[in-house]
């Protein structure tokens, strides 16, 4: 990049009116790149800065834990829908991680480059593209119409579609992220490649898989379409995941949104306010371990 | 992979580390959830199209081109519906690929190396917001206070043949086409984001740097050698945004206005086949219901093919930067 001081020099040799021009269109390009920064802040500022300040009046411990009132009573109370969320969402991810964890584990240490390897992944990324609601439908007409019992579980299978693809990707990639000469000291001592994956290249791995693992849950907290038709519609706690309808958070804004009494609207807002909270903690605990692995590996 | 072949060659001469059993299960299990993303696809693809069969079969050609979407008198056309969904993603991605393009520009070419990942994260903030959070926000704040402004563009552009037909129509309370799009076009901003930045980081720093050293502004060295380079990738992520923006559900459903009708004009209600699946699949039944499903079939398809174009141009412009 030396050669750029001497760079003023050569252009002003040209026409002064060009060499303006030229500026000119360089700073517009500029201005609209910054610009284009510019642009998105300002929506997201309103959007979290409405969910604040609308949210925060009815939020608060009786918000998480109490009853949801009826549509038109003011006051707090969206407990069966924080305990629905948690139900789904952890269930969705003790489905999805052991087996996308395996899946990448597939990819990275035994099919490699191959051509089994090639097209799981290929596919894993299309799958990321799938609409969630194409996951609710799936879900909808391949278990909720033949049990006739729509419930927590459900709603978790359908998550749990949408987080596989995620989870085998980061795997995948973190994996080939280790040194192989880790690999080829635990086989040079004789251990199996099993035992080698699971024991030295896993634990190698494992705070970018977390971390990646904690990006898929807060992606799925805040989902809505794959749930709406098949944890069906409730408004009280239910806390069996496999008996009766079931409601989440993000069901209750969506219902919330369109409701014309204030009182419903209201809890709709601090309904958001605890989503994007809980969305918020899990990024930046994704952050937080990314960051301690990434001192602790150049501490050493 | 060198790891294996030679030492446990060796090994299994004499004595065997034991669980020889146990080593073949692991990768047959691991294969086995592996090949879950193939089982799971297609289990998509045959149950949701079985159960919309017998829509399919009862309107044959017609669910496609017809845009009489009539639940009482039984007749599913979704060319309005379908038409709708192109309308919300092309004004998406009319707000969304510039935008993108140069948020990706300001991170790799403009901003300190220092600031570049704080950025990043605020980037990501966007579309770490749930989609019903962005409907919940879009149906209460922003609908009602954008009619007056559609009034007045409309106004505006009276005179002008083509932008007055695209430019008007009645927004009942501010929800309508334009204001899906722009709620989607702040969601797919982050995807199409990410994916260009990472085209543009392939560009080789020499062909920049030669760029700058033979007098190249930074507009021009832009232009002569980050372009070029990345043309394939740009394509790419400017598909996935828009198969993601044909997909966006909930937040649509909130602000599209919920009316069946195929028109051009940007500020009229409409509705999407997301959005429709969405607002209607709770009251369904028989055939109204696999017309339902079908639209998620059609969906399903179209974001697949979309996925496979964009996932081959992504690919392509990775292998070419992993030549040169």
């Amino acid at each position: 990049m030396t050669a750029v001081a001497t760079v003023p020099g050569t252009t002003r040799l040209g026409p002064a009116a060009k060499h303006r021009s030229r500026a000119i269109r360089n700073g517009l390009a500029t201005a609209f790149i910054t610009l284009s920064f510019v642009v998105v802040l300002v929506p997201l500022a309103l959007v979290i800065g409405y969910v604040v300040s609308r949210g925060h009046q009815v939020f608060g411990v009786a918000f998480l834990t109490k009853e949801i009132p009826t549509p038109r009573d003011p006051g707090p109370g969206m407990g069966p829908a924080v305990l629905g969320t948690l139900l789904v969402t952890g269930a969705a991810t003790l489905m999805a991680v052991p087996l996308g964890v395996l899946g990448g584990v597939y990819l990275s240490e035994y099919g490699k480059r191959g051509f089994v390897a090639r097209v799981l992944r290929f596919f894993a990324e299309v799958m990321t593209g799938v609409p969630s609601i194409v996951m609710g439908l799936f879900v909808y007409t391949a278990v909720v119409l033949r049990t006739h019992n729509p419930n927590a579980f459900a709603g978790s299978l359908a998550l749990a579609c949408l987080m596989l693809p995620i989870v085998i990707r980061t795997t995948d990639e973190m994996l080939r992220l280790v040194p192989s000469d880790l690999r080829e000291g635990s086989v040079a001592l004789g251990s199996r490649q099993a035992r080698t994956i699971v024991r030295i290249v896993l634990p190698a791995a494992a705070p970018g898989i977390v971390s990646g693992a904690l990006l898929a849950v807060a992606r799925a907290a805040g989902e809505t379409a794959p749930l709406l038709f098949v944890i069906g519609s409730a408004y009280r706690t239910n806390r069996s995941l496999f008996n009766g309808s079931n409601t989440t958070l993000s069901v209750q804004i969506f219902n919330n949104a369109r409701s014309p009494f204030l009182a419903s609207q209201q809890r709709a807002w601090a309904a958001a306010l605890t989503l994007i909270g809980i969305v918020f903690i899990f990024t930046v605990l994704a952050r937080l371990v990314t960051a301690l692995y990434s001192r602790r590996s150049t501490a050493q | 992979m060198v790891a294996d072949s030679p030492p446990v060659a060796h090994l299994s001469d004499g004595h065997r580390p034991p669980g020889r059993f146990a080593d073949l299960a692991f990768r047959w299990v691991a294969l086995l959830a592996g090949l879950s993303v193939l089982v799971v696809l297609a289990l998509i693809a045959f149950s949701t199209t079985h159960e919309a069969w017998p829509a399919f079969s009862k309107e044959g050609i017609h669910f496609f081109t017809s845009k009489r979407w009539d639940v009482p008198g039984q007749h599913f056309g979704a060319l309005a519906f379908i038409a709708g969904t192109l309308l919300v993603s092309a004004i998406a991605l009319f707000f969304a690929v510039p935008v993108s393009i140069g948020i990706a520009l300001f991170i790799t070419e403009v901003v300190p190396r220092r600031l570049r990942r704080s950025i990043v994260y605020v980037v990501d903030l966007l579309a770490a917001v749930p989609s019903v959070v962005y409907g919940l926000w879009g149906a209460t704040v922003l609908a009602p206070k954008s009619t007056g402004f559609y009034d007045n563009v409309a106004r505006t552009f009276r005179s002008v043949p083509i932008l007055h037909t695209l430019l008007s129509g009645q927004p009942v309370s501010g929800v309508s086409y334009m204001t899906a799009g722009v709620i989607v076009a702040l969601m797919i901003t982050p995807i199409i984001t990410s994916i260009t930045r990472e085209v543009f980081a392939t560009v080789p720093t020499s062909q920049k740097e030669a760029a700058t050293a033979l007098g190249a502004t930074r507009w021009e060295m832009i232009r002569g050698s980050v372009f070029p380079h990345s043309r394939g990738g740009i394509v790419g992520a400017v598909l996935i945004g828009l198969g993601r923006a044909m997909g966006e559900t909930i937040a649509v459903a909130l602000v599209v206005g919920s009316a069946t009708s195929l028109t051009g004009r940007l500020f009229s209600p409409g509705d999407t086949m997301a959005a429709v699946i969405a607002n209607q699949f709770g009251e369904a039944t028989d055939t109204y219901r696999a017309a339902l499903v079908g639209l998620g079939v059609v969906l399903f398809a179209i974001t697949i093919v979309i996925g496979v174009i964009a996932r081959a141009f992504v690919a392509r412009a990775d292998a070419r930067s992993a030549g040169a």
